[in-house]
Formats: C-alpha cells, sequence, structure tokens
C-alpha cells in the first residue's frame, strides 16, 4: 500500500480501499470486475471488517480473487465456494465470510451448494457477479446466457428450444426462508454503482448482525466474450441483460430495514 | 477405561470426538449412517460443529473450508459417497490441509448394495482424485482397531498436513464387540499459523491450488512427494501372525484379514506353516516388511473382497521373488474361513510339488 504525502492545502477524496490488493490483476479492461472488486474492498474498509474477513474465491475469471483483496482468502472448487464458506463460517461464527461468484459458477455447476447455502440461512455474503457468459473459458454459453444470445458454445444464438432459458437466482433465491437480504443490483452506470455499494453494505451488515444469508447480485459487462467496446458493452447491459434481469429487491427480511 | 460394547460406526465417531474433532459434516449414506447420527448428538451437545450437507459433494467442501481454519475436522461416507469427494479431497491435496475422511466401504460399482466389500482400494490408496498424490489409508479389521486408528488419523493428518483415510467396510461399521474407547482430549485452542483466522497484525493468508505457470506447478508438485516419500518412509504399518517359521504368507486387510486369521489358526491347528501379514497402512503400503518376509517364505496368498486389488501391491512388494495368488468375494459376499483354509491347503499341496520354489525349511539346509 502506497502512502501519498499530502501537503497542507491537499484534502484525500478517493484512494485505493486498504483492502484491496496492489497487484495487478487478470481481468481485461473494460471488464466490470475491477468495479465489483473496489465496491466490495471499500464496503469492508467502512465497516472496518478487513482483518476479520475472509473471502473464497470461485472458479472463472474472478479465480484469483483470493490474491486481489488485501485479507485472508481462499480459492474453492468449480461452484462449491458456499459449502467451503459454509465450514469456514461454521468453525468461525465471529468472522465474516464472503464468497465472490460468476454465473456458471453460482448458477450452473454450483446451483445445489448457492440453494442451500440460502435454504439454511447460512450466515455468509454472496457476492454474484452475472455478465451472461462463461468468460474464463473464452466465451460459453452460462445458464444466465439471454435467448439467441450467440456464444462460442451456442454460435447460433441461444436455442431456447435446445437449451431452455436464463436462470434468474436472485427471484429463486428470495423463495427461501433462509435467505435474508437478496437484491440485483447493475454495475452499468455511476447511479447504479452507487447503489451496488450501498446493497453491498446492507448485505455485509446482515452478516455482521448474524441475520443470515445475504446475496448481491450484480449485472456486468464482458466486453471481450461479447465482442463489443468497453462503453457498447456497458450498454448492452442496459439495453438487453436489465429487461431479463430486472433489478431491484427481492427478498428484504422485515429487521434488515432497521439497518 | 473399561470395555463396552460399541458399534463399529459409533465407535469411530465417539473416537473422533475424543481426539478432539472440532467440526464434522457429513451425508447419509448406508452403511456408515450411524456415525453421522451419532455426531449430530454429541457435537451439538459439545458445542461443537456438527452440519448435515445437502450432499457428499458440499460435505467435502465444507470440510476443506473448516480445514482451512486450522481445526480437527472430519467428514464419513460409504463408496458411492466416496467417490463423489474426490473432487474436494484433490483441492485438500492440493492446498496441503490436513483431514479425516472415513470410508465405510460397500459393495459397487454403481449403485452396488449396503454389504460389505473392500472394493475401494484403487479409489482411495491412489489418489483419491485427480492429479498426483496418495492420501494415508488406514484399515481397522476390529472396533477397537477402528478406535485406535481414527485417532492416530487426526495426528498424522496434523503431522503431515494431508488427508488421512479410515478405511472400514460395513461389517466393521456394523458389527457390535467389547472395545475401550480414548480418553477425551481438549479441543486445540490454538490456531496453525497458515490457519484462515482473518488477517489481524499479519500479512494475509491465501489458500488454493492453482498455479497457472508449469515450472511453479511442478515445484509445489515436489514438494507434495517430498512429503509423501517422508510418509512412506516412517509411516508404513502392518501387524503379522505367525510369521516366525511360516512357509505361506496370507496378506489380508480389514474384515478380510480378520477372517484370514481363523482360517490360518484352523491350519496351524492342522499342522501347516501358515502366517498372515495384515497391513493397517494400505498407503503407504508397508512393503518393507513384506518385502523382508517374502525373503524367507515360499508363497503369497492374497485375501480380499474385492476382485483382486492390493494383490498389485504385494506383488509390487515381493518383487517377483515368490508366487503370488489371490482369493477374493466380490459384491458383499464376505468370504469364510473355511473357503480360505481350502486356497490354504491347495498352496500347501502346490508347493510342495512346485519345482522352482525353495520352501523355508530347504532354505535352512
Amino acid at each position: 500500500m502506497t502512502t501519498i504525502a499530502l501537503n497542507e492545502t491537499s484534502t484525500l477524496v478517493y484512494q485505493r480501499p486498504h483492502s484491496l490488493a496492489t497487484c495487478n490483476t487478470n481481468y481485461c479492461p473494460g471488464c466490470t470486475h475491477g468495479i465489483a472488486h473496489r465496491l466490495l474492498a471499500e464496503a469492508i474498509d467502512e465497516l472496518g471488517l478487513q482483518e476479520r474477513t475472509i473471502l473464497v474465491a470461485p472458479v472463472g475469471c474472478s479465480v484469483f480473487a483470493y490474491k486481489y483483496f488485501q485479507m485472508d482468502g481462499c480459492e474453492a472448487a468449480h461452484g462449491r465456494a458456499p459449502a467451503m464458506a459454509t465450514g469456514i463460517k461454521r468453525v468461525q461464527p465471529e468472522k465474516m465470510v464472503v464468497t465472490y461468484q460468476g454465473d456458471g459458477d453460482l448458477a450452473s455447476i454450483g446451483m445445489a451448494e448457492i440453494v442451500h447455502a440460502a435454504a439454511r440461512g447460512e450466515n455468509i455474503t454472496t457476492i454474484f457477479v452475472n455478465n451472461a457468459i462463461y468468460g474464463m473459458t473464452g466465451g460459453q454459453m452460462a445458464p444466465t446466457s439471454l435467448p439467441g444470445q450467440k456464444t462460442t458454445s451456442s454460435p447460433f444464438g441461444r436455442d431456447t428450444q435446445m437449451t431452455g432459458y436464463p436462470v434468474r437466482m436472485s427471484e429463486l433465491l428470495s423463495t427461501l426462508d433462509g435467505a435474508t437480504y437478496i437484491v440485483r443490483r447493475s454495475l452499468h452506470d455511476i447511479a447504479n454503482i452507487r447503489k451496488a455499494k450501498k446493497a453491498i453494505l446492507t448485505a455485509l451488515k446482515v452478516q455482521m448482525n448474524g441475520m443470515g444469508f445475504s446475496m448481491v447480485e450484480l449485472l456486468s459487462s464482458c466486453p471481450t466474450n461479447w465482442g463489443l467496446e468497453p462503453s457498447e458493452a456497458l450498454h448492452w447491459i442496459e439495453k438487453n441483460m436489465i429487461p431479463a434481469f430486472p433489478l431491484g429487491d427481492y427478498k428484504v427480511h422485515e429487521e434488515v430495514k432497521s439497518l | 477405561m473399561t470395555k463396552q460394547m460399541l458399534k463399529g460406526n459409533i465407535a469411530i465417531a465417539e473416537a473422533a470426538i475424543r481426539a478432539g474433532v472440532e467440526a464434522y459434516f457429513g451425508y447419509p449414506i448406508t452403511p456408515q449412517t450411524e456415525l453421522l447420527e451419532h455426531m449430530s448428538k454429541r457435537m451439538i451437545e459439545l458445542k461443537r460443529v456438527f452440519l448435515q450437507a445437502e450432499s457428499e459433494v458440499a460435505a467435502i467442501n465444507m470440510v476443506y473450508g473448516a480445514a482451512c481454519t486450522g481445526v480437527r475436522v472430519m467428514t464419513s461416507s460409504s463408496s458411492p459417497g466416496f467417490s463423489l469427494m474426490q473432487e474436494g479431497l484433490s483441492y485438500i491435496a492440493g492446498s496441503e490441509l490436513p483431514c479425516v475422511v472415513v470410508d465405510v466401504m460397500r459393495g459397487g460399482p454403481g449403485l452396488g448394495n449396503i454389504l460389505p466389500s473392500q472394493g475401494d482400494y484403487f479409489q482411495i490408496t491412489r489418489s483419491a482424485g485427480h492429479g498426483d498424490y496418495h492420501p494415508i489409508v488406514l484399515a481397522p479389521a476390529s472396533v477397537q482397531e477402528a478406535i485406535d486408528l481414527t485417532v492416530l488419523a487426526f495426528e498424522l493428518a496434523d503431522k503431515y498436513r494431508h488427508i488421512v483415510i479410515v478405511a472400514a467396510d460395513g461389517l466393521i461399521g456394523q458389527m457390535m464387540e467389547p472395545a475401550e474407547l480414548p480418553p477425551m482430549q481438549a479441543v486445540a485452542t490454538e490456531r496453525p499459523s497458515w490457519a484462515l483466522t482473518g488477517a489481524k497484525d499479519r500479512e494475509p493468508n491465501a489458500i488454493a491450488s492453482f498455479y497457472l505457470k508449469a515450472e511453479e506447478e511442478e515445484a509445489f508438485n515436489q514438494k507434495i512427494q517430498t512429503t509423501l516419500q517422508k510418509i512412506q518412509k516412517t509411516e508404513q504399518r502392518s501387524t503379522e501372525f505367525y510369521t516366525d517359521d511360516c512357509e505361506i504368507l496370507v496378506v489380508g486387510y480389514g474384515t478380510a484379514g480378520r477372517i484370514a486369521l481363523s482360517a490360518v489358526q484352523t491350519a496351524r491347528d492342522n499342522g501347516m506353516k501358515v502366517g498372515l501379514f495384515r497391513p493397517l497402512t494400505l498407503w503407504p503400503f508397508p512393503e518393507k516388511r513384506l518385502s523382508e518376509l517374502a525373503d524367507v517364505v515360499g508363497a503369497c496368498l492374497v485375501v480380499e473382497m474385492n476382485a483382486g486389488q492390493m494383490v498389485e501391491d504385494v506383488r509390487l512388494a515381493t518383487g517377483g521373488q515368490i508366487p503370488v495368488s489371490f482369493y477374493g468375494r466380490m459384491g458383499g459376499v464376505i468370504p469364510m474361513p473355511d473357503e480360505i483354509l481350502h486356497e490354504i491347503e491347495t498352496h500347501c499341496r502346490q508347493l510342495k510339488n512346485c519345482e522352482g520354489i525353495v520352501t523355508l525349511s530347504e532354505r535352512a539346509k
């Protein structure tokens, strides 16, 4: 962490969050993982949780997330982050445990683990980055790919007759009594990024207060695998993803409102 | 302490508790379910962690998470469930974490049945998951040994930061016999320096099994191999009966080894010079002692409750010095002492007729 010397007339208004490591990331230019990381790190800093948070990284583009945060972290098997987080949290209930997962990880191979973590009311927080594609393996169809979306494994567009429909995880998990706080936000513009930050803060507070399972779904861009310029990709979120994955609060337990 | 009548599965669970297990995650599967049930009561009473997972996949990944925090952690299953755990086990091995897994083996392949089998020998001793490693595998032949080896399992897991599997079978799990439990050990309060406990007043710890560069992955593999070599050198364990003057050596582990002992005792009563070698560690295989015995016996008969799996390790350990034959029953059929005795008798006759085989009495000349 570089400390910037300020002179008497300067005021520091913006800097790298303490909870974010100073290393370079492997993310592509224009990818919104960077924003999601920063929001989580800022929230952890603001709540003073850096020294007691353990991050569980997924398999996918954010596979190295455990290196990108300046706090304890580990690398789960594909989709199993909620189970691994359960193991960590159950033996150290006083610690904060956060999983950071993509759509392939959480909504496909890890469907059982996330559903049961939520059903148990596991007192962990999940940051769910939904960009409707498998990024790390090079742009294959994801469980959240949109009907007609062209990917490297649906080259003619996602055919719903053959491969079904996108899974809406926030809506699905919100039906479970164990889920305390489930919201969907987007990272496509400043106003929505601010809302996403607020949601992450609330999700962490839910865990701090032992209220149960919390998840913030973040609609994110993947310019590389969507074949779009970064700015076009942000527009694509707004135009195509939000109609399919409406933003909103899907489950906010009564006691969360007092936070 | 005094002996009490104990069912194998419950004895293993209680032994783990007394060895200081802090967290247990499992999924019901016959013939190990009583182990999970015992944990569901006792761990809660003791204010430790018990959780019934949604699957064996989740259970082993919960074990993986708990192991990251440096506590003594355990799961148990039976063959089909153990198959599902291979993914998590590979990650645990790749992260150099300690844990104990109990496999109460049953008939297979597929759904198979719920009867005793030793069909998982390859699965548990070769790697128990993708990549180059072997878990330490302990094979009890009685309820008492199941207790003792469970306690040892936690010690070895911590000592080497490695997976230890207690390989029982449906018979060991289900039968009751008198056994003595160890005294209650206190749960460890200190956590190892590598544990994920929150980066307070230290640099963050990271636990992962991910190396993008081939050279780094190879260097890590070499590190695992160094640990495994150390284990292989120091942790081979076996027990033996009537081996002082035996000409035919029967080799069997767990239930098969125990039944073979009855056959060997009858053979001795009938004047046949037969002994029994029973591996307690299936990995590392007790090749040093078996190799020594191969120098002095005339032939070897391997008895297993499978189609012949450990027999390969026996052949490797004896290096072609002596003929090695095999007798096995599969699918949950337990071999009877008479069947094994018949095999021993056949060997005795063959040994006398067979040219090229030097018996112990001939060697003595």
